[in-house]
């Protein structure tokens, strides 16, 4: 169990830091179509924000804005994004994953609907990064333990 | 004794094959090897008219390659899924043990 860190030094650089971090992913995801990065680097970054938010203020802290459900239901949302993108594809007369026959709906020429495909599909590898990592850190250092609470309730 | 002498026999059998393929790939950044001829100058080309991305690895991992990429989502998904499964009521199941 991590708890609350008890240095107020770390934990306002922290406070501080978290924000920027996390636009800084945003940035990484969105702009991967000019300069090296996409999903998955943008996804790590956003997940280590959470861990970083996660070893500073502890788990319980860090539970009231990231549940663990919420997290679950984040990775699962992210491959169902990118599957769901491609079965659009699908739908709309093309192959699986051919993203130009989005243009039907987006209402822009294929190679602009490949484009928004490409960043439709990096933001659901996105999610599912990012939300897979916090799950497995949460996980190890709680030992599984669904609810901090539980641990007292066994003591007693 | 014997075990070990046959399986290390193998290994060097093994072992002077794969080197044997090797030498016959083609060298480093070869520009007439078949990949650098015929694959990497169809992407280099055709990327910007395909899809508008300047970002060539971008369309290729996301777009040309969709299929590889998504099955890495898929691995990642389900090694998290494989540690909440595995991890899940630790503690609990150790006390009760």
């Amino acid at each position: 169990m991590i708890n609350k860190s008890d240095d107020i030094i770390v934990m306002t650089i922290a406070r501080l830091i978290i924000p920027f971090i996390q636009l800084y992913a945003l940035y990484v995801l969105m702009h991967g179509h000019y300069s090296p990065g996409g999903g998955f680097q943008g996804g790590v970054i956003l997940g280590a924000s959470f861990i970083l938010l996660i070893i500073t203020h502890g788990i319980v802290e860090a539970r009231k804005k990231i549940s663990k459900k919420a997290i679950t239901l984040f990775s699962s949302f992210g491959v169902f994004i990118y599957a769901g993108i491609g079965a659009l594809c699908l739908i709309l007369s093309g192959n699986y994953l051919d993203y130009g026959y989005l243009s039907k709906i987006l209402h822009v020429d294929a190679a602009h609907a490949r484009s928004l495909g490409i960043l439709g599909v990096e933001t659901g590898v996105g999610l599912a990064v990012m939300a897979v990592m916090v799950s497995i850190f949460i996980n190890i250092s709680s030992f599984g333990e669904s609810a901090p609470e539980n641990n007292t309730d066994e003591e007693e | 004794m014997k075990f070990k002498i046959l399986s290390l026999f193998f290994i060097v059998i093994t072992g002077i094959i794969l080197i044997y393929g090797v030498a016959g790939m083609p060298d480093l950044a070869d520009p007439d090897s078949p990949a650098s001829r015929h694959v990497s100058p169809e992407y280099i080309q055709n990327t910007y008219k395909d899809a508008h991305t300047p970002n060539m690895v971008t369309t290729i991992l996301a777009d040309y390659r969709g299929y590889d990429t998504l099955g890495e989502t898929t691995v990642i998904f389900t090694a998290g899924i494989a540690c909440i499964l595995l991890l899940k009521n630790l503690k609990g199941r150790k006390s009760h043990d």
